[in-house]
């Protein structure tokens, strides 16, 4: 079957990653294609000049979304980015990770000051700490809550609930 | 075509409540101050909805002309917490909202009650989450419970006619009473 018209010339997304691993050399982990999106791990102590290489350089202009994760089989936490560039019509996925030990990204503020509340978000729900944020406090849980919950070592049910009988549940 | 012109009963005719127990004789009638006072604060509560979710919209249902809870002397929704009686907590309530919650009720005037509608503010319903605070007695204490996800107008009314009974039977000492005080110190209101 021959390729439409409008195909692309260029394979975009190679194109990207031998820009990238040309400039972060092995700070670039990995990357794979997931279903339509091409997703990239790099390492932590390069994730903010990879972003912002990618703005700057490759026209990412746009950071869709930037979330918290945990592994705890890896014992690590992780940060996920999506950005997308407007001019070229491109979305990536870009993941990064760090041991739970040291869980401090640098603020990514400066690149996109949209990602202050999801800084504070990935705070409140992973512990995840943003060295120079201007205002890391919890965002949506109370401010006195004494966990980060969407880690996957925290009990799904509320633990003070009274009124939940196991045998209705099979336990 | 009909040609009847006889003429019909009238509709919305108003009722008068019964009169407190006590003893009548000729153009006079002794009764309890307790009852009395009862009788009036029954059938006038002004209600404070708290409504945060689908119970909420239940009761607008229930406040509207279909059911009207007008019928029963709750004509007027006060929207401020220091001119109620009754707060009626109605859909969940997160563990953020808690305090705001508490405020609320703080700064009703006594005597006050609490009718507490519906699954999630009773126990936190489905939300079995870090999240939902957990029933809303853990931080105020709550008079009449309806249970329901959402509860039908009819279990709004019933919860209010419980209430209603409640009000109407409370005795003057109660709010004075080291029963009452030992309450409002569990939950820490002072």
């Amino acid at each position: 079957m021959p390729a439409p018209a409008f195909a692309l010339k260029t394979d975009r997304d190679q194109l990207m990653i031998d820009k990238l691993v040309a400039a972060f050399g092995d700070g670039v982990v990995s990357h794979e294609r997931i279903t339509d999106m091409m997703v990239i791990t790099v390492k932590k102590p390069v994730i903010h000049d990879v972003l912002k290489f990618l703005r700057n350089e490759l026209d990412f202009n746009f950071l869709t979304s930037m979330g918290g994760m945990h592994y705890p089989e890896r014992d690590s936490l992780g940060l996920v980015f999506h950005l997308h560039s407007m001019r070229n019509g491109h979305r990536i996925r870009l993941k990064t990770e760090t041991p739970m030990r040291d869980p401090v990204f640098p603020t990514f503020t400066d690149l996109w000051p949209t990602t202050n509340w999801m800084e504070r978000e990935a705070w409140d729900f992973f512990g995840i700490q943003f060295s120079g944020h201007p205002n890391l406090k919890r965002i949506l849980n109370m401010e006195d809550f004494p966990a980060f919950p969407l880690r996957k070592d925290y009990p799904l049910e509320d633990p003070t609930r009274e009124d939940k009988d196991d045998s209705y549940f099979g336990r | 075509m009909s040609d009847d012109i006889t003429p019909r009963p009238a509709l919305g005719k108003p009722t008068i409540v019964p009169p407190p127990k006590g003893f009548t004789g000729s153009r006079f009638m002794t009764t309890k101050l307790e009852d009395a006072i009862g009788l009036a604060r029954k059938n006038s509560i002004w209600p404070l909805p708290f409504a945060t979710s689908c119970c909420g919209i239940e009761f607008m249902a229930t406040m509207a002309s279909n059911y009207d809870l007008a019928r029963f002397g709750m004509e007027r929704l006060s929207f401020s917490p220091r001119q109620s009686d009754l707060l009626m907590v109605m859909g969940t309530i997160a563990k953020k909202m808690a305090p705001v919650l508490r405020d609320v009720y703080t700064q009703m005037a006594e005597p006050k009650w609490v009718l507490s509608v519906g699954a999630c503010a009773s126990s936190g319903g489905i939300f079995d989450t870090y999240s939902v605070l957990q029933g809303i007695d853990r931080v105020i204490p709550v008079d009449v419970y309806v249970p329901g996800c959402p509860p039908r107008p009819e279990q709004i009314i019933d919860g209010i006619l419980k209430i209603q009974e409640l009000v109407a039977n409370e005795g003057f000492r109660r709010r004075y009473s080291k029963d009452y005080e030992h309450l409002l110190k569990t939950y820490k209101i002072d």
